[in-house]
């Protein structure tokens, strides 16, 4: 059942980055069309519900997504099974999550 | 060695065995592509030598021939087939019937859309080729591999079958269809022109329905790793 719910949770993850990496890509070429700078981009991010929301979300589906995909590369090449290889994953996930999650609340919290 | 038209790999390895080397053990039984006895490595691919013309696969005028890869080796070019055949027992890879001989037979379309699915995964010969070719397999001694896995998905779509709930948590297991990369290595060399990737594809969308519908068993049991439910 792991294997079911692993699977779906890498599809579903993947299914939300792909828009809002598309959401990222435009909104970026379309700023820089106008020259802002950092600070202009921070004006713009702080306090915005949206774009915490955003990229928020995609740092949750990244963490998910690149555990899951460690966690099979862990297995194939190392052989690791059992409970080190679900410790390994979950502490890459909570570390990917964090340091995301800091990441957006830097740019989004005034 | 002479070399004559339409010679084929295994016509080479029973010359070498006829005259250089009367203890090579090899296996073969058909010659015609049916029985899927003598498969080998040939210039690195997986090959049914029987079918393998030499001149369509010589390069630089020498070949190499060895036994099949992913395979224990018992001797020479004859390798144990064993847990590639208890693989497909442990995925239930058999017709399971619930009718009895007092019943009617059963009527199939041959043209209902999961019979023409079934059906194109049916013609399977065992040959061991698309196990020798998978990278996953290699990596992953238990993973029941693609003809295994092919074999159930053909069972799966067979109306007559009985056996579809356990066989599909079976193949939803540690060891089952989500392993697969979808690469292709079996559906690139099996002689059959198979499809072993299409039909685990097949396999993961069937368990992600059952799933969802919270149809799926709590896990089959075979070749289970120990973090196989949580
Ligand atoms: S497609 Fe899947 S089963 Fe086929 S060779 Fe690749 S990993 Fe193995
Ligand atoms: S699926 Fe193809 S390559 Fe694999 S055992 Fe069957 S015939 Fe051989
Ligand atoms: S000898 Fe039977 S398939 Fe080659």
């Amino acid at each position: 059942m792991l294997e079911v719910r692993l699977y779906l949770a890498q599809r579903a993850s993947a299914a939300i980055m792909a828009p809002l990496v598309l959401i990222h890509l435009g909104v970026m070429i379309y700023t820089i069309q106008g020259g802002v700078d950092a600070a202009e981009i921070l004006e713009r991010t702080r306090g915005s519900f949206f774009w915490g929301a955003n990229y928020g979300l995609f740092v949750i589906a990244v963490s998910v997504h690149a555990a899951i995909g460690l966690r099979n590369i862990l297995r194939e090449w190392l052989s690791l099974r059992g409970i080190g290889l679900a410790i390994i994953s979950w502490i890459f996930f909570a570390g990917l999550l964090m340091a995301g999650l800091r990441a957006v609340a830097a740019v989004v919290i005034a | 060695m002479p070399q004559q038209s339409s010679q084929t790999i295994l016509d080479v390895v029973t010359w070498i065995q006829r005259h250089l080397d009367a203890g090579l053990s090899y296996r073969f039984a058909c010659r015609v592509g049916m029985c899927g006895s003598c498969a080998m490595m040939v210039n690195g691919i997986p090959r049914w030598t029987c079918r393998t013309h030499v001149n369509k696969v010589m390069r630089d005028n020498s070949l190499t021939i060895e036994p099949l890869r992913n395979l224990p080796l018992i001797k020479d070019l004859a390798c144990d087939m064993s847990e590639f055949f208890e693989k497909w027992t442990d995925s239930k890879g058999y017709f399971q019937g619930s009718t009895t001989r007092h019943d009617p037979v059963s009527t199939l379309s041959p043209n209902s859309p999961q019979r023409r699915v079934a059906d194109a995964a049916t013609e399977c010969i065992n040959c061991a080729i698309c196990y020798a070719s998978c990278d996953v397999v290699n990596w992953n001694r238990d993973y029941l591999g693609p003809a295994a896995l092919n074999r159930a998905w053909s069972l799966q779509n067979d109306e007559r079958d009985s056996a579809s709930a356990e066989r599909l948590s079976v193949v939803a297991g540690d060891a089952g269809c989500h392993q697969c990369h979808s690469q292709q290595g079996c559906a690139t060399y099996c002689p059959n022109e198979l499809n072993p990737t299409a039909s685990i594809a097949g396999l993961k969308r069937m368990v992600a329905k059952a799933y969802v519908r919270g149809e799926l068993g709590a896990g089959g049991k075979g070749r289970q790793g120990p973090e196989s439910d949580a």
